[in-house]
């Protein structure tokens, strides 16, 4: 390792810039002639659109064009689509409910645009909006997914009746029902996945620019998957052919999946781009934010655990009712499932699994990943499982999990994955001893006296990350690949440029990757950039999302990296005379290996583009590129503890100690999975603690402001004690497994279980706000 | 936001006939409430006039037995005012509970109060402490300036100049905060005068925004200690009810906070 190599806790390249306030963001940017869009939204959750009557909003000053979603349609700008097709246990398709980008007819969610003015500033523009009137005629709605599926429940979509997206099964339930009619004891579990808004902390923003002379659009967008964007507005919403649409995603503040997805803001903001020739700006805000950034989690779920006399697991039943609000978002259909039942294993030895899952239209924002997507409610679900489990079968519940522990690897689980590699008993002795398990008792004891309840909670997570190999997921229904691609240019003076299909919006990629660089060339990172976020740049890549970057992305590069060693080898043994089989790569310079013969590498990119002296037949230039399709998943997994006092008075959680013991394989830069981590568990507590995204019975959302939703803040947080065990993972050549969505994944479970550890009870719902602690603690 | 007219007054008379001459003015203090509202397009004046920078109405007196807090001091002066701590520790410590560093910096005692949030936190020890409201007419007593959610005794146009509070012979706060805003979910102002008068406000509880508790005062003059309020039984019927606080933990809360609130008095 070099000091900036793999391993180094290097200082982020990228924090200079945004933390003196020269990152660019789409807000940032303004472009000549620029216009402002303001939307009008539905203020309610189901209601049919009579009318719209902009005649008075047109004769404002600065108003340039009102439009409505009838015009959308008549211009045959595509639906929404759903991107993972799933089918159901009778063998039909999922049911889609036709999502236009503004609705012509009927709104099915509070802050669906029905119509988009645009103006000359964004005050003018909502001026104007106020002076469109809209005729609703309201219609019954339903939020809650019990509600949506009674008989005689309010109808969402003509394609879906009963407002079933789909009912949708995965294992062996012949093999299970057996496993359960010979089981010693059953455990038996009802959990609520309490429903998240991202809330990432720049909201979502497009600018288009319609070139007529060109016929040419760009599109600036706070876009994890710029590519991928560029595809679907292309491909599916008919905005324009490929070549002729640029999208660029600069400087992005957060997405944690909430900005994978194309939404209808960036559709309207081109379309509107062509009909009004000028560039179209859009910035949402916060409330925006809240009504119109697909929401993450909100699974119910009734779960069953089989043991045998000696506690070991036999089966697993699973049922699932997923809400997926008012329409499929592209990546939804996948969420609950194969992102979701396929890790209903956990870290245990299940011989038989189970699982149905029913997907539920209601008039709510639609429901879609968010930092885990799937993973965090299967995680929460079977550690809370365990932890039942140990209370009705009286044993430790960190026992019972070793003792169901999945040891010999490769393991194939009865639900599609095959886990690679992994040591669970080393991350759960790092995690016990850190909080120092064994002195737990005592400490309660201690804490009864003061008046305090006092509790433990484990979570031992696994996550399947880097989903792939492309044929695999093509397999299951997805519709894209998923594979990395990237390039490495080395300039004639020796700098290098590496152009990545992964899109940074916080990870640290402009460190990390340059990391990999200096490893292996030995030279500074200060000589490496890293180019993404923008489709004339970079070739096809498929972005950044489910912890892909370093064990996809990173991967890829380190391809095109060998290649292009190769080709500098040839070079440079030509120049040096010498074998290429001799020529090693040391601090910035290809050697003669035993000789004191070298040549620095700006010399070898000189000689590749002077082309005065290569070897025959040899191409000029320094530049290869690489795509790379994952063998398998991996399998990040850790354990998880916290200890937790809780107020009996106030039903008020603090928290005493938390520890995080996570095998990420490979770290890169462990100050950067450090930060990762953190912010992850800050999630995954903030679920747990503090976070609902609510609605009332008719849809009304009434958490859509921060003065109701509790975001975590640093004083709701402990300071967290961080370790690392490692197992490399098998399936890619760094060995890395990922570490973007880990803490989101294990906290939620280990804070829920040191709660209801305290207070007695096992019964307790995300979130564990104090007064529902206090009532589940006084409740009869 | 919609338009609107700033105005900076240098002195108390002139933000007075800036007010009159406005046709739908506001006076603007810390603008912890108000910026918020006028950036939803909730509240549109025709003319917003900034009493933040008018310096008669920024500092901290102690004469006497009476601690003065002048309408446009921020939160954050109180919470480290030296004097403060030294006359009504609880008073500068409830300062430093009020939402977070940012809104501290910025708001002020006057703005809060001429809010009258039923969940704010000054309103309760303004009426545990029995604190005046002086304002450019005439004094107030907290009895009198709160009115229910939302408003209070002042006439339009009337500016609020400063708050006198009586330095207590022990006080003390204890506030459960809302998860989401940090007002006070409930939170309970108890005082014990120098004449020996009982007195405990609760705020963030009532659906009619900050109230005296009879049962508490009652229960603290038999003994002015936290056990002294076990017996005490307060109902929920009237208090707020919401995601964050049923009504039942309201009552719980105003309990436990007037417990804690007496044990930190001391």
């Amino acid at each position: 390792m070099g000091v900036e190599g793999i391993g180094a806790s290097v200082v982020r390249k990228e924090d200079k810039r945004f933390i003196t306030g020269k990152g660019r963001y789409v807000d940032d940017i303004k472009l000549q002639g620029m216009t402002h869009a303001h939307f009008i939204r539905s203020p309610h959750a189901h209601a049919k659109v009579k009318g719209i009557d902009s005649a008075e909003a047109l004769k404002m000053p600065g108003v340039v064009a009102v439009l409505t979603g009838q015009q959308i349609v008549d211009d045959k700008v595509g639906n929404l689509i759903c991107g993972w097709a799933i089918t159901s246990k009778d063998g039909s398709p999922m049911k889609m409910g036709a999502w236009p980008a503004m609705a012509p007819e009927t709104v099915r969610f509070v802050g669906q645009a029905v119509a988009v003015v645009i103006a000359e500033t964004k005050n003018l523009a909502r001026d104007a909006a106020e002076a469109v009137v809209v005729d609703y005629e309201e219609l019954p709605a339903v939020a809650d997914v019990h509600a949506a599926i009674k008989a005689g429940a309010p109808q969402l979509h003509p394609e879906a009746p009963g407002n079933q997206v789909y009912d949708w099964v995965i294992g062996d339930e012949g093999a299970t029902d057996a496993a359960f009619s010979k089981a010693a004891n059953v455990v038996k579990l009802d959990v609520t996945n309490n429903r998240l808004a991202p809330n990432a902390m720049e909201p979502r923003a497009a600018i288009a620019d319609y070139d007529s002379a060109e016929e040419h659009f760009t599109l600036y967008t706070t876009s994890q998957n710029p590519h991928v964007a560029r595809l679907v507005l292309s491909a599916f919403y008919n905005i324009a052919p490929e070549h002729k649409l640029r999208v660029i995603a600069p400087d992005v503040g957060g997405g944690f999946g909430s900005k994978i997805f194309i939404y209808p803001e960036e559709m309207v903001a081109l379309w509107a781009s062509k009909k009004v020739g000028r560039p179209v700006k859009w910035t949402g805000d916060r409330t925006e934010a809240f009504l119109t950034d697909a929401h993450g989690r909100d699974h119910v779920t009734h779960a069953e655990m089989a043991f045998d006399a000696n506690n070991n697991i036999t089966g697993l039943k699973v049922k699932t009712y997923a809400n997926f609000g008012a329409y499929m978002s592209l990546f939804s259909s996948s969420v609950p499932t194969y992102l979701y039942a396929t890790l209903l294993s956990g870290q245990y030895n299940i011989p038989a699994i189970h699982a149905e899952v029913i997907g539920v239209y209601t008039n709510t924002t639609p429901v879609d990943a968010y930092r885990g997507a799937g993973r965090p409610e299967a995680s929460y679900l079977i550690e809370r499982l365990m932890e039942t489990a140990a209370r009705q079968l009286k044993v430790d519940p960190a026992a019972l999990r070793r003792q169901n522990f999945i040891t010999q690897f490769p393991h194939q689980t009865p639900v599609i994955m095959a886990y690679d590699t992994g040591d669970f008993n080393a991350s759960l002795d790092a995690a016990m001893k850190a909080i120092d398990y064994a002195g737990f008792a005592a400490r309660k004891a201690k804490a009864k006296a003061d008046g305090m309840l006092r509790g433990i909670g484990v979570s031992c997570y696994i996550e399947a990350c880097g989903i792939a190999p492309s044929k695999a997921v093509g397999s299951l229904g997805a519709g894209v690949g998923l594979w990395e691609s990237a390039e490495v240019r080395v300039n004639p003076v020796g700098t290098i440029e590496i152009l990545t299909g992964s899109h940074s919006h916080g990870q640290g990629h402009e460190t990390t990757f340059c990391q990999l660089v200096a490893e292996r060339l030995g030279i500074p990172i200060s000589q490496v950039s890293i180019v993404h976020g923008d489709t004339d740049k970079v070739q096809f890549g498929m972005g950044t999302y489910g912890s892909r970057s370093a064990a996809v992305g990173l991967t890829a590069i380190l391809k095109a990296m060998e290649k292009m060693e190769a080709k500098a080898k040839k070079i440079a043994a030509h120049a040096l005379e010498a074998s290429e089989a001799d020529i090693v790569i040391e601090n910035g310079e290809f050697k003669v290996t035993g000789t004191d013969k070298a040549i620095a590498l700006p010399m070898v990119a000189l000689a590749a583009y002077t082309a005065h002296n290569l070897p025959d037949g040899m191409e000029p230039g320094l530049k290869e590129s690489a795509f790379y399709d994952p063998t398998n998943f991996t399998f990040p997994a850790g354990a998880y503890i916290c200890e937790v006092e809780v107020d009996p008075g106030t039903g008020k959680t603090s928290f005493v100690n938390f520890v995080a013991a996570d095998d990420f394989g490979r770290l890169i830069n462990p100050m950067i999975v450090e930060g990762q981590v953190h912010g992850g568990l800050a999630q995954g507590i903030g679920q747990a603690l503090l976070e609902h995204a609510i609605y009332d019975a008719n849809g009304q959302p009434v958490t859509a402001s921060f003065m109701d939703y509790s975001m975590p803040r640093a004083d709701d947080l402990p300071s967290f004690k961080l370790s690392h065990t490692t197992t490399l993972c098998p399936g890619n050549p760094l060995g890395i497994k990922g570490c973007g969505e880990a803490g989101a994944i294990g906290a939620s479970a280990a804070v829920i279980n040191a709660i209801t550890d305290a207070i007695g009870k096992n019964n307790l719902e995300m979130p564990a706000t104090p007064d529902r602690v206090w009532r589940t603690i006084h409740a009869a | 936001m919609y338009q609107t007219t700033y105005h900076r007054a240098s002195s108390v008379d002139e933000a007075a006939a800036l007010f009159a001459k406005g046709s739908e003015a506001k006076f603007l203090a810390g603008g912890q409430t108000l910026l918020p509202v006028m950036k939803q397009r909730l509240a549109s004046p025709s003319d917003v006039i900034d009493l933040g920078k008018i310096k008669e109405l920024i500092g901290i007196e102690v004469s006497g037995d009476t601690l003065t807090v002048k309408a446009a001091t921020p939160h954050y002066d109180v919470a480290t005012s030296d004097a403060v701590k030294k006359a009504i520790p609880a008073l500068a410590y409830l300062a430093s509970l009020i939402g977070d560093p940012a809104v501290r910096y910025r708001g002020t005692i006057g703005g809060s109060i001429a809010n009258n949030d039923p969940a704010a936190d000054y309103p309760a020890a303004l009426l545990a402490l029995g604190a005046t409201v002086k304002t450019n007419k005439r004094s107030i007593a907290a009895e009198d300036f709160f009115k229910g959610l939302f408003t209070t005794a002042l006439e339009d146009g009337e500016i609020i100049t400063s708050v006198s509070f009586p330095v207590p012979q022990k006080a003390g706060y204890a506030k459960m905060p809302h998860p989401a805003s940090r007002f006070a979910l409930t939170a309970v102002f108890v005082a014990q005068t120098k004449s020996g008068e009982i007195r405990v406000a609760a705020t963030g509880a009532s659906q009619s925004g900050v109230m005296r508790v009879p049962a508490i005062e009652a229960a603290l003059k038999t003994s002015w200690s936290p056990s002294a309020i076990d017996g005490v039984t307060i109902s929920a019927s009237n208090l707020l009810s919401d995601i964050h606080g049923t009504s039942e933990y309201r009552a719980n809360l105003i309990k436990v906070m007037a417990q804690r609130a007496v044990a930190a008095a001391g």
